[in-house]
């Protein structure tokens, strides 16, 4: 998919490069904020995993949908979620994505098919399902694809989802992240068996992919969402990956030790931003480079200065109705 | 006047918003052959893919609901026994009920959540037999608890409607309950208007559920020395705590009976309210199941852990003596 050595910043290789840098780009500037005490609360950086989440949306149709996890700002952003409105989420503004009531564990954007990114490991999985069983009961081709990590799997709702979207043929594509590590926990001392041969106890088909190489995944991704779209049913990705920085922020002060530098070194010597960023020309990597600096200049500079919320207004959307629970301590 | 029992009135219900609603569709166990009655004809009527039985998944399909929500549907779950709310709290009040503020109004999630058979039913024991509505009201989800067919039926057919999540509990006690109605009247109940379902003067008896229909019986054994007026909330979250206050200005004293734990109760709440807010001249009381109870199989001692109509009358001549 290498683009023309002197083409312009557009083609599929180079959109892939941009999503990726400007997730990596993204996150720098989050941690940043969260150094600066503008983001609260902390972020669960996804820096090293970009390939994953810029290959899968690559595959998606805007009208498919997704659900993401803890560690989701890279599926919010690669489905095509503005940044800025999701810098101004992490900082808690009125023009964030969820008007400041979700956060960096729960931005949501209904525009652009972001059922949330989600809290609760493994929770979102039957939520991606039965979206996708709705999408297909209202006799459309739309797709749901729900990302969950390595740990999720040992999560029963994950497992009764996989038998719930195998029997009845739900058109989602179940992406599993495995970065190697539940916060400290090495996947081999989690999981028993394979993750892989989770799939296959429902008849799931399932196939591992190199989840740093964005081309890589957006291969895979494209032939399981041809899969869901064509009546199949769900597919498994295991996208094997490394997280480059802490589980949580929180790491950069508590600093827990569970992997060695030397492997750190290692995993972060497979970058998936060098890796599409070899694939096209330097000039064209230079451009959307200074583009996106530029773009996410902006978004930290609308982030920092836009409004926090009035706390009069905490409860508001709590019932989609627009019931008003009693006053309590408000 | 054609004579229409509980269960059937939530048949009704679920029938009638289907035929309305195209977007309406029932997950549970066993709802095709309808086990619980709940369902009884609806797969027939409505083919597979509207009324669907799941397998033994809670946890999966009530968020599969919520993700079916999120996409337009408004799907109804039956639930055939109240204890498997604890399997799934965290996908009702930790998923479905959070949405909405979590994601600043951008989505809605109306999924309806069915209890038929709720509370303890002869002697089914310590896993069978909780009535879990206070939890429900205390994290902000709505709750219902209809005391007789026509509310069963308005209620649920409210549920349906509402745009947020609601659980519904159809408590054993009440699913016998007969009652002679105009099929042509039946009709949805707004959430949050109580009912009074006999008038009086002396003393307000807050029933829940099934204990509505104790509550009447109480009042008319002392109907001739205490006016006793029963007022059912009908839905628990949200309350209708102005309903309640007219009646106290008119009584002024107020007994609750309420088939949950007693600590951090619905029937906590009710007095706590009443006493910071509301006219009282006599100290309330309450009359629950015991604190932290597990209610236990042999007949006499599941009883015992159950509100009794003794103790509620005991509880209004107090509140009428105290006064
Ligand atoms: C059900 C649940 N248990 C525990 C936690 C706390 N927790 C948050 S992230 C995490 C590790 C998740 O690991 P994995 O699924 O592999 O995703 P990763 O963090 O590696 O992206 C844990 C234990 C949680 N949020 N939810």
């Amino acid at each position: 998919m290498t683009d023309a050595t002197t083409g312009p910043a557009t083609g599929p290789a180079a959109a892939l490069y941009r999503s990726v840098a400007l997730i990596r780009g993204f996150e720098q500037r989050a941690i940043e904020l969260v150094r600066a005490k503008v983001v609260l609360g902390g972020i669960h950086p996804y820096t090293g995993q970009e390939a994953i989440a810029a290959g899968t949306c690559a595959a998606l149709r805007p009208d498919d949908v997704i659900t993401s996890t803890h560690r989701g700002h890279g599926h919010v952003l690669a489905k095509g979620a503005d940044p800025a409105r999701m810098m101004a989420e992490l900082a808690g503004r009125t023009t964030g994505l969820n008007r400041g009531r979700g956060g960096s564990m729960h931005a949501a954007d209904f525009g652009v098919g972001v059922l949330g990114a989600n809290a609760i490991v493994g929770a979102a999985v039957p939520i991606a399902a039965g979206a996708a069983w709705a999408f297909r009961r209202a006799g459309s081709d739309r797709v749901a694809l729900s990302y969950f990590g390595d740990g999720a799997v040992s999560q029963g709702v994950v497992l009764e989802t996989f038998n719930l979207a195998a029997l009845w043929r739900v058109p989602v594509v179940l992406v599993c992240e495995n970065n190697g590590f539940a916060t400290s926990m090495r996947t081999a001392d989690t999981v028993a068996g394979s993750i892989l041969g989770r799939a296959a106890a429902f008849g799931i088909p399932a196939r591992t992919v190199d989840g740093t190489d964005p081309e890589a995944v957006l291969d895979a991704t494209a032939e399981a969402v041809a899969h869901a779209r064509t009546g199949r049913g769900p597919t498994l990705l295991e996208c094997t990956t490394y997280r480059f920085d802490a589980h949580h922020t929180w790491e950069h002060t508590a600093r827990p030790r569970y992997r060695t530098d030397a492997e750190v070194a290692a995993g972060r010597a497979r970058d998936p931003l060098e890796i599409q960023g070899a694939r096209i020309p330097a000039t064209t990597r230079d451009a959307i480079d200074a583009e996106l600096a530029e773009l996410l200049d902006r978004a930290v500079r609308f982030a920092c200065e836009s409004p926090h919320p009035d706390p009069a207004t905490a409860l508001d959307h709590l019932y989609a109705t627009g019931m008003r629970a009693r006053a309590g301590a408000l | 006047m054609p004579n229409l029992s509980y269960l059937k009135a939530l048949n009704r219900a679920i029938g009638d918003e289907m035929d309305r609603d195209p977007d309406v569709c029932v997950f549970g166990e066993d709802v095709g052959v309808a086990v619980t009655h709940a369902t009884a004809g609806l797969l027939k009527r409505f083919g597979p893919e509207r009324v669907l039985d799941t397998p033994i998944s809670e946890q999966a399909f009530t968020s599969f609901a919520t993700g079916a929500a999120m996409a337009g549907l408004r799907p109804l779950i039956e639930f055939q026994i109240p204890a498997l709310l604890f399997l799934v709290f965290e996908q009702i009040a930790n998923q479905a009920h959070k949405f909405s503020l979590m994601t600043g109004g951008q989505t809605r999630v109306p999924v309806t959540y069915l209890l038929p058979g709720s509370g303890s039913r002869e002697s089914w024991a310590g896993q069978h037999s909780d009535h879990p509505y206070s939890l429900f009201a205390h994290v902000g989800v709505k709750t219902v608890v209809p005391a007789t067919p026509s509310d069963a039926y308005g209620l649920l057919a409210t549920a349906i409607r509402d745009d947020d999540p609601v659980v519904v509990f159809a408590p054993s006690g009440a699913l016998g309950v007969r009652e002679d109605v105009d099929f042509a009247g039946l009709a949805p109940v707004p959430l949050g208007v109580g009912r009074i379902h006999r008038g009086g003067t002396d003393v307000t008896v807050v029933a829940v559920g099934h204990l509505v229909h104790d509550a009447l019986a109480v009042a008319e054994e002392l109907a001739g020395s205490v006016s006793v007026e029963v007022f059912d909330p009908r839905s628990l979250f949200p309350f209708d705590w102005s309903g309640l206050a007219a009646s106290l200005e008119r009584t002024g004293r107020l007994v609750v009976v309420d088939d949950s734990n007693r600590s951090c109760g619905i029937g906590a709440e009710i007095v706590a309210t009443a006493a910071e807010e509301m006219r009282l001249i006599a100290p309330p009381r309450r009359v629950t199941r015991p604190d932290g109870a597990v209610l236990p199989f042999a007949r006499g001692l599941d009883l015992a852990c159950q509100p009794t109509r003794a103790q509620l009358r005991a509880a209004v001549e107090k509140a009428v003596k105290a006064g």
